[in-house]
């Protein structure tokens, strides 16, 4: 074994360019947000007081869906093109190659998702002092809900029918980090303290990135042991 | 200790163990919820409060215990099935789910009746209530997950793999849907406050938990002896015992 | 000294049906094992097995003297090469980019040397930078061949390796198969192509009862 940061770095490396050769994979979930978003105003009407109440909620309720449709495909070209298989062979723990495959997921659908947000969060009309905590909490809880879709991802890769079934699996588990989250920007937007929902997804942040690359690499095995 | 686990494991030895076991537990179950529900419908005083309403805790606050119970019991099978490999413990974990997800939708489908005298709806989105929701959300997950496997001995192992990542987020789930709830009605008045249950209300209250325990188990070991002989269907026991009837 | 790979009483089924019954053989170095039989018969399912991605059997396998359910699967990890039916490449990545992450996912960063070489051994020097999706599938066959030759090992399990090969390809493999055993490695492999006269070739035949 050499240098494990060199490996790392590599592995790293090597997510970053699959997903950056093909840039309309990171566009889509952007613009999925971005879309969805605009039918809100469509569906409830335009009237100003009314979407500055429910744009905390809006914006993280379809920032999840965006994460939740970008997982979809996580593994799935891995797993056609025979790439996954030379990492479950790989004498690097799967542990590790997880867990570099999520973040650098992150990176490039979570990140983007929560730079974009405060642009829909002032066409909702949402009171820009709930801007740092929109920021924050998605930040975070983009990162959260990415490591717990990744788990469905992994358990449903071996399937033809992924899509409808991932979310039955994942919604659920995604109730924590949607209800504080948008609590803290609810609480931002109102004048109030929010650090204490943003401490909780901090806390379920580091807990999802050090124990979720566990039931990954489980999932990834099972999924490819049939 | 290791030898007897193995050989208990062993769904021959299951089956014969469990058929000794299920007259038992059919008569304590019936017994119990017979006359847990006879004495808490006609012989408890009715409540200062909520007059005879409040009556159908006798069957909500069972289904709502034993289901949670239920997906712990599916955790549980699911991490033995993932360490030790035991067909016997992916049975108990399929067969476990649907009763667990039967239950939780008649704690549900309870908690809407009791809603609607108490509160004037039949749906109140109350920190318990909407805790049991989720856990139907769970449950419903993993028995998607485990139909959509076509080998069934992947499907065992996928879905204790989720069903342990639920039972490691439901504590957080619940928690925060509780710090949710308090955050949008500070002032509320909680009804369910098993505490303070008088003593004449809880006895037959007890009666109905056993005997939802006793019947989740009894609906179980028939499932799963159901399952063993399916499974095990090409060998030579299941063969003449099927020949012995 | 323990063989190389030992297995022992090996069953396995899919789907209810028994594809092997009680399987003993043994692999030395040097040896080449040929899994023969008609479609179906449970070849790719034996490779994947012995690679460890398929783990529903029944049976003895050791590698080294150490159990494949143990300590010997870590060991193998690190010291053998699968080559499955899919080629393990990412298309819209260079040759270069492909080995190189194959290489660390090996545990080993190889320099970029080390890659060259290895795509020179198989023709396709000049190639390094196009993008695998430009290259024909005999050409993406041949990168993933290079693997082989990128991190040494002992043990090359290769399933169908002639598929998209063209004529020259096919013997140029061949030798590469003869050198790899005669200076001490093993293999096994499944084919329906004839092999040529090699060195230390022996043939298991599955679904002949």
């Amino acid at each position: 074994m050499s240098d494990p940061r060199i490996i790392w770095n590599v592995l790293l490396r090597r997510e970053l360019l699959v997903s950056l050769r093909r840039r309309s994979e990171i566009a889509n979930p952007l613009f999925f947000f971005l879309i969805v978003c605009a039918l809100f105003p469509l569906g409830l009407g335009p009237s100003p007081a009314l979407l500055a109440g429910m744009a905390p909620g809006i914006l993280w309720i379809v920032a999840l869906l965006a994460v939740l449709m970008a997982s979809d495909g996580l593994f799935r070209s891995d797993y056609d093109d025979g790439t996954l298989e030379q990492v479950l062979l790989s004498p690097v723990p799967l542990y590790v190659t997880s867990l570099v495959k999520v973040l650098a997921h992150w990176l490039l659908s979570g990140l983007p998702l929560t730079l974009l947000s405060p642009l829909l969060a002032m066409m909702l009309q949402m009171p820009p002092q709930g801007i740092p905590a929109l920021l924050a909490s998605l930040a975070l809880g983009t990162l959260v809900l990415s490591f717990i879709a990744a788990i469905g991802a992994a358990l449903t890769v071996g399937l033809k029918r992924g899509g409808v079934l991932l979310s039955l699996l994942v919604l659920p588990l995604f109730v924590p980090a949607l209800i504080f989250g948008s609590a803290a920007v609810q609480r931002a937007v109102l004048g109030m303290d929010s650090s204490a929902p943003l401490a909780l997804l901090g806390a379920m942040a580091i807990m999802f990135v050090l124990v979720a690359p566990l039931a990954i690499a489980g999932a990834l095995r099972v999924s490819h042991d049939q | 200790m290791w030898a007897w686990f193995h050989k208990w494991s062993s769904p021959r030895w299951f089956y014969q163990l469990s058929g000794t076991l299920l007259p038992w537990l059919a008569v304590i179950s019936l017994a119990a919820l017979i006359v847990g529900v006879a004495w808490g419908l006609m012989f408890v005083p009715p409540d200062y409060k909520q007059g005879n309403s409040f009556r159908i805790i006798y069957i909500h606050v069972p289904a709502a215990a034993v289901a949670m119970a239920g997906y712990l019991l599916m955790a549980t099978a699911g991490a033995i099935s993932l360490i030790w490999r035991i067909k016997l413990a992916d049975m108990v974990l399929k067969c476990a789910a649907p009763i667990g997800a039967a239950l939780t939708f008649l704690a549900l489908v309870t908690g809407a009746i009791w809603g609607k005298p108490t509160w004037g709806t039949w749906w109140v989105w109350d920190a318990r209530i909407t805790s049991v929701l989720v856990l139907f959300f769970l449950y419903i997950g993993i028995i998607a997950l485990y139909e959509a496997f076509d080998n069934k001995e992947a499907a065992g192992r996928a879905s204790a793999i989720l069903a342990l990542v639920g039972a490691v987020n439901i504590p957080i789930i619940y928690w925060s849907v509780e710090w949710w709830y308090s955050l949008h009605q500070p002032a509320s008045i909680s009804f369910t406050g098993e505490s303070s249950i008088h003593p004449q209300m809880l006895r037959p209250l007890l009666l109905t938990i056993t005997g939802f325990y006793c019947f989740f188990g009894w609906v179980l070991l028939l499932k799963v002896r159901n399952e063993i002989l399916h499974r095990e269907r090409s060998t030579r026991w299941v063969r003449d015992l099927i020949l012995s009837r | 000294m323990p063989p190389l790979l030992d297995i022992q009483g090996l069953s396995y089924a899919r789907d209810h049906r028994d594809l092997a019954r009680d399987l003993s053989f043994q692999l030395e170095a040097g040896d080449i094992l040929r899994v023969e039989g008609p479609n179906g018969s449970g070849k790719t399912t034996l490779l994947r097995i012995l690679a460890g991605l398929y783990t529903n059997y029944e049976g003895e396998l050791r590698y080294r003297g150490e159990s494949l359910r143990g300590r010997g699967r870590l060991a193998m990890r690190s010291e053998s090469h699968f080559l499955g039916h899919q080629s393990a490449l990412k298309l819209s990545l260079t040759p270069l980019e492909n080995l190189n992450w194959l290489a660390a996912l090996n545990g080993q960063s190889v320099g970029l040397d080390a890659v060259e070489n290895a795509l020179a051994k198989v023709g396709l020097k000049g190639y390094e930078d196009v993008p695998c999706r430009q290259l024909s599938a005999g050409q993406q066959r041949r990168v993933t061949l290079a693997r082989l030759f990128l991190v040494s090992a002992g043990l090359w399990l290769l399933d169908e390796p002639f598929t998209a090969l063209d004529r020259q390809a096919v013997a140029e493999l061949e030798g590469w198969i003869g050198e790899f055993a005669a200076s001490g490695g093993a293999v096994v492999l499944t084919t329906h192509h004839a092999l040529g006269q090699l060195q230390g070739l022996r043939s298991l035949t599955l679904g002949g009862s």
